[in-house]
């Protein structure tokens, strides 16, 4: 990985410069959604509000299976809600729009595209000339460090790199609001963190809404402005925490003994989340196999 | 190992352009010589080709070892053409038109049948892949009609066509058409759900998924497809041709045994497997430009 700092020479070419605007509000009310299966219906969310102020970083942390993805699609237009609403700017979502750009856990770059073309797809798709959207991708790529890479197809990328790439594509068109579904899930620790901080960098300079969803502690209190936190499915919102850590945020500060506060914090309320998850009989007792009381006798006995 | 070979000759510029900065320049450091380096960096196919050159070899040794000694065991060889009774009378065939006439009817035959049968599954299979009513509505046909060899429809194509040139072509068309149909189908079915939703978030409408997430996604399933309607169009078209032909390999080929010249029966065969390995190769080469990104 080189060059952690995206966007760092702005000012080498500004030919191209995604609109900045002061728009991007996401709400949330009520919103539920119910799967029908073949057991009938399941909720997989069953109410939740929430808010996400123009240029504000939120993430959504819950146990696996609460919901998050689904809502995070519900808000990218590919999932209509069952039950309430969910608004951009007041406007109810009706369908996917370049106006919400969504990076995805797996890695969704175009195999048959090299950096640039999938970088130009998004200008490609508003109409935009050929030269025209080469010459934008040639400057978005230049000042995310990635234009050695631009005449690469993506198979010859590293998994961070198709990340960094598939967010370029994703900016490319300058979306009001970034939708994040686990983007680092599937990277290395190292390279997760150098991810973080370039996402960091990138939304300090556009000044765009991000919605994060992560199941990372750490992942979520360095990033974010407001954690929310999910229950165990049907999932609602169980807390709505602020992360009142100054930006810039540096790698240090996961040690400092606010972010651990925080983190203590967090890590209680998910907990208590993932057990239910993981199954009602779960107890924290029985996770440390104290639930049965052996009196003494080995355990062949006593089962 | 080449991994090492690859790097060093990375390092070297090429001799060309050293001769011309440093025309009188020194006995340079000992440097394997350019034929040389090339052997290295292609040592991998070069020993491909040399074992290919070497299994061929052995083969028409056996072939050759076979028929001289006119072995019999269960399996008799008396009659068989030996390798330079073929080659003599490919001499002889090669010096009239005639076979290069059946060989070109043969290859047109192959065309019209394959690339009709190309324009139509392709879209069909693109088409059934992307919307289920459709695929519904065919699959139970095509279902029932997959099974049946190519062999079996000569009745029916004669029937069925005014002309024999008809029929054949028609019979060639069935046999790559399934293989093709089914391969598509498996490739839209394969396609990456994330890859449409991406494009769909970045603004691509219905059609705009279409041409730039389908179609691609497809490519080399399709190509697959291709590759074998394209051997089972050659298997068709040679039966086609052997029953009702006037003309063709095929026929060449089975008129050849009613002659009773049988060395013509083996060049016939000969003639079949080079036609249809070349056709092969040339879907390959296509395949090959139209899809660089899985060039490796």
């Amino acid at each position: 990985m080189t060059a952690p700092a995206f966007l760092q020479s702005a000012d080498a070419d500004t030919s191209y410069a995604p609109p900045k605007t002061t728009k991007g509000r996401v709400e949330v009310r009520g919103f539920g959604l119910t799967y029908d299966t073949a057991d009938g219906a399941t909720d997989a969310v069953s109410s939740v509000d929430l808010t996400v102020e123009p240029g504000e970083f939120v993430s959504i942390i819950g146990p696996s299976g609460c919901g998050k993805s689904t809502l995070l699609n519900a808000l990218a237009g590919f999932l209509k809600p069952t039950r309430g609403v969910v608004t951009v700017d007041g406007e109810p979502i009706t369908g996917p729009s370049a106006d919400r750009g969504m990076i995805f856990q797996q890695y969704s770059l175009f195999p048959w595209k090299t950096v640039r073309e999938n970088v130009e797809f998004g200008l490609k798709m508003k109409g935009m000339g050929r030269s025209e959207r080469s010459r934008a991708a040639r400057t978005l790529l230049g000042l995310a460090g990635l234009t050695p890479f631009e005449n690469h197809y993506p198979d010859r990328l590293s998994g961070g790199m198709k990340q960094r790439v598939g967010i370029v594509r994703a900016l490319a068109t300058g979306p009001r609001i970034l939708l994040l579904d686990e983007p680092f899930g599937a990277l290395d620790a190292q390279t997760r963190l150098i991810m973080q901080q370039i996402l960091t960098n990138m939304w300090q300079r556009l000044k765009i809404s991000v919605l994060f969803v992560t199941h990372d502690l750490d992942e979520a209190i360095f990033l974010s402005d407001r954690i929310y936190v999910m229950t165990a499915r049907p999932g609602e919102i169980k807390a709505e925490i602020a992360v009142p850590l100054p930006r810039p945020r540096l790698p240090a500060m996961t040690m400092s003994s606010e972010f651990l506060a925080l983190r203590r914090g967090l890590m209680s309320l998910i907990r208590e989340e993932s057990l239910k998850a993981m199954g009602g009989e779960l107890t924290a007792d029985g996770l440390q196999g104290l639930a049965i009381n052996l009196e003494g006798q080995d355990v062949f006995r006593a089962l | 190992m080449q991994t090492a070979a690859i790097s060093s000759s990375r390092e070297t510029p090429p001799p060309a352009a050293r001769e011309t900065t440093a025309p009188a320049a020194a006995p340079s450091p000992p440097r394997p010589a350019p034929l040389l380096r090339m052997a290295r960096r292609h040592r991998g196919e070069i020993r491909a080709v040399l074992v290919g050159a070497l299994s061929v070899a052995a083969f028409v040794l056996a072939w050759h070892l076979l028929t001289t000694y006119r072995v019999n065991i269960y399996v008799r060889f008396m009659n068989v053409p030996s390798p330079a009774d073929v080659l003599e009378s490919a001499r002889t065939a090669f010096a009239t038109a005639t076979f290069f006439q059946h060989v070109a009817i043969s290859c047109r035959r192959i065309l019209y049948g394959f690339l009709l049968a190309a324009a139509l599954a392709v879209p069909l299979g693109l088409l059934m892949g992307r919307f289920k009513l459709l695929s519904e509505i065919v699959f139970p046909v095509s279902e029932v009609l997959r099974p049946i060899p190519a062999i079996a429809w000569v009745p029916m194509a004669i029937m069925l066509w005014p002309t024999n040139e008809q029929s054949i072509v028609f019979i060639t068309f069935l046999g790559s058409f399934f293989p093709i149909l089914l391969n598509t189908l498996h490739g839209m079915a394969t396609v990456d759900p994330v890859l449409v939703r991406a494009a769909r978030c970045l603004g691509a409408t219905e059609t705009a998924t279409f041409r730039e997430v389908y179609l691609p996604a497809t490519l080399p399933q399709i190509f697959t497809g291709l590759t074998v309607g394209m051997g089972v169009a050659w298997v068709s078209l040679i039966a086609a041709e052997m029953i009702s032909g006037q003309f063709g390999i095929g026929y060449f080929t089975w008129e050849a045994y009613s002659l009773v010249q049988y060395s013509d029966i083996a060049l016939g065969m000969l003639a079949i497997g080079v036609l249809g390995l070349a056709s092969s190769w040339a879907i390959r080469l296509v395949g090959r430009l139209l899809m660089p990104w899985s060039a490796r």
